[in-house]
């Protein structure tokens, strides 16, 4: 029993913890963000995760190449890709929540016939866009490449460097710039939400949350991936 | 004095290695000649497409997407030109590190020439509306250094991933474009001839970038060799 909690105690509180930011994210009652923001802001809880937790990913899968340069043990090259993959998928959703809140709260700003209002050019947005280029770069760098063992070096290679260029990138480059996302030069109604302690009970129970889905997803992905590999070596 | 002998011995084989990249550019004129050319008939091309009236951001923009081709083009030669047994002849002579260094300075040297080349020819055939020509040749080497160091070690991942020729592009543009950016931006003001205070943050920014992906390709490249 005491076993079971051990090995499951992670996914069993992901569960309840994303179950309870579904819930009370949408039924709380809020602080009025004003105009459309009255209600659309609750997606702060669903689409801001879907980011920590991509970077999340991306960074284990960083932090397994590099291991696996330094080691050269088979599996950490398994984690790194599949942490890389699963962090694509967090991005886009990250991504399409995003565009969507976007388009909703600044429906009246833009003209509604220009289909350009789906893509509003916010540096945080397009830097995103460079992110899965870089992790889409890097799966095609792995199918381009036959033999297993330098497949693995050199694309670790490729991960470490393509993800520094990241670090600057999305953390620097958007407050330099400007735009929709708090921490810009422009002001944007999300920025009370860091002081409100109504937002924090719902948002960082629903980041928590979604990392542990996360790292729930990442685990199967590796232990299948581990025994797809090892009945292939037995046939 | 033995450390002190030890880095001066670093210090010629990095002359020696430069030397040698330029003694081979020279004896087989074919690739600079090749790379020339390229740049020629793409500001050439593009030049006559905008054709002559075209307003000084889109002349930014578009110099820089020039200059971005160009260079990944001509920085993939850096290591596809040579067979897996030279490589290794030249692995096990110099190391690892210096080898990286000296390619990264001589694809710095090779492509500010080019830019400021390109840049020489897309004033020729489209104009010039530059307000402050220091600062923009200025932006125009950084942006080559830039390049040159990010693309010396794509060059040497996608020549070892098989050499596929569009490889280097696939792996080169989304590391790019950060720095892209910031090269636009930092010209824009060069071009507007604004106030030069504002283009501090943005050279100090793209400096570090520049610092960063050389010491990660030192750092890193020794691993890509390892069998």
């Amino acid at each position: 029993m005491l076993a079971f909690f051990k090995n499951n105690g992670y996914k069993i509180l992901g569960v309840v913890l994303i179950g309870y930011a579904l819930i009370a994210g949408l039924l709380k009652s809020l602080p009025d963000m004003g105009g459309n923001m009255a209600q659309t802001s609750r997606n702060v809880f669903y689409h801001v995760p879907m980011w920590f937790t991509m970077y999340l990913l991306m960074g284990i899968s960083v932090v397994y190449s590099i291991l696996f340069l330094l080691k050269g043990k088979d599996r950490f090259d398994v984690v790194a890709r599949e942490s890389a993959r699963t962090g694509m998928v967090f991005g886009l959703f990250g991504l399409s929540t995003g565009i969507i809140w976007s388009r909703v709260t600044w429906r009246e700003l833009i003209p509604s016939d220009s289909f350009a209002a789906w893509w509003s050019w916010d540096p945080k947005q397009t830097m995103v866009v460079v992110a899965l280029m870089i992790y889409a770069a890097y799966f095609i760098l792995r199918a381009g490449i036959e033999e297993s063992s330098s497949r693995a070096r050199i694309s670790a290679v490729y991960n470490i460097f393509a993800a520094a260029s990241l670090i600057p990138l999305t953390l620097i480059l958007p407050r330099m710039l400007g735009g929709l996302h708090p921490g810009g030069d422009d002001g944007n109604p999300l920025e009370n939400i860091r002081l409100s302690n109504e937002f924090r009970v719902v948002f960082y129970p629903s980041v928590l949350g979604f990392m542990l889905l996360s790292i729930w997803i990442l685990e199967l992905r590796v232990r299948f991936t581990l025994y797809q590999q090892k009945f292939e070596d037995v046939e | 004095m033995k450390v002190n002998r030890q880095s001066t011995n670093v210090l010629r084989v990095f002359i020696q290695l430069l030397k040698r990249e330029a003694f081979l550019e020279w004896e087989q004129k074919y690739t600079l000649s090749g790379i020339l050319f390229y740049a020629f008939c793409m500001v050439f091309i593009i030049s006559l497409s905008l054709s002559r009236s075209v307003n000084p951001a889109i002349w930014n923009g578009v110099f820089w997407i020039i200059l971005m081709f160009a260079a990944v083009n001509s920085a993939a030669k850096s290591f596809l030109s040579e067979s897996q047994g030279q490589r290794y002849y030249l692995y096990q002579l110099v190391g690892p590190g210096v080898l990286i260094l000296a390619r990264i300075f001589y694809n710095a040297l090779l492509l500010t020439i080019l830019g400021l080349v390109i840049l020489g020819l897309y004033a020729l055939f489209s104009g010039f509306p530059v307000e402050s020509p220091g600062w923009y040749a200025l932006c125009v080497v950084v942006g080559s250094v830039g390049f040159a160091s990010i693309l010396t070690l794509i060059s040497g991942i996608s020549a070892l991933a098989g050499g596929k020729p569009a490889l280097m592009a696939i792996l080169g543009f989304p590391i790019l474009v950060p720095f892209l950016n910031v090269l636009i931006r930092m010209s824009k003001i060069a071009l507007d001839g604004l106030d030069k205070s504002l283009i501090q943050p943005d050279l100090i920014f793209s400096s570090g970038m520049i610092l960063l992906s050389i010491t990660l390709s030192y750092l890193l490249f020794p691993y890509l060799w390892r069998e």
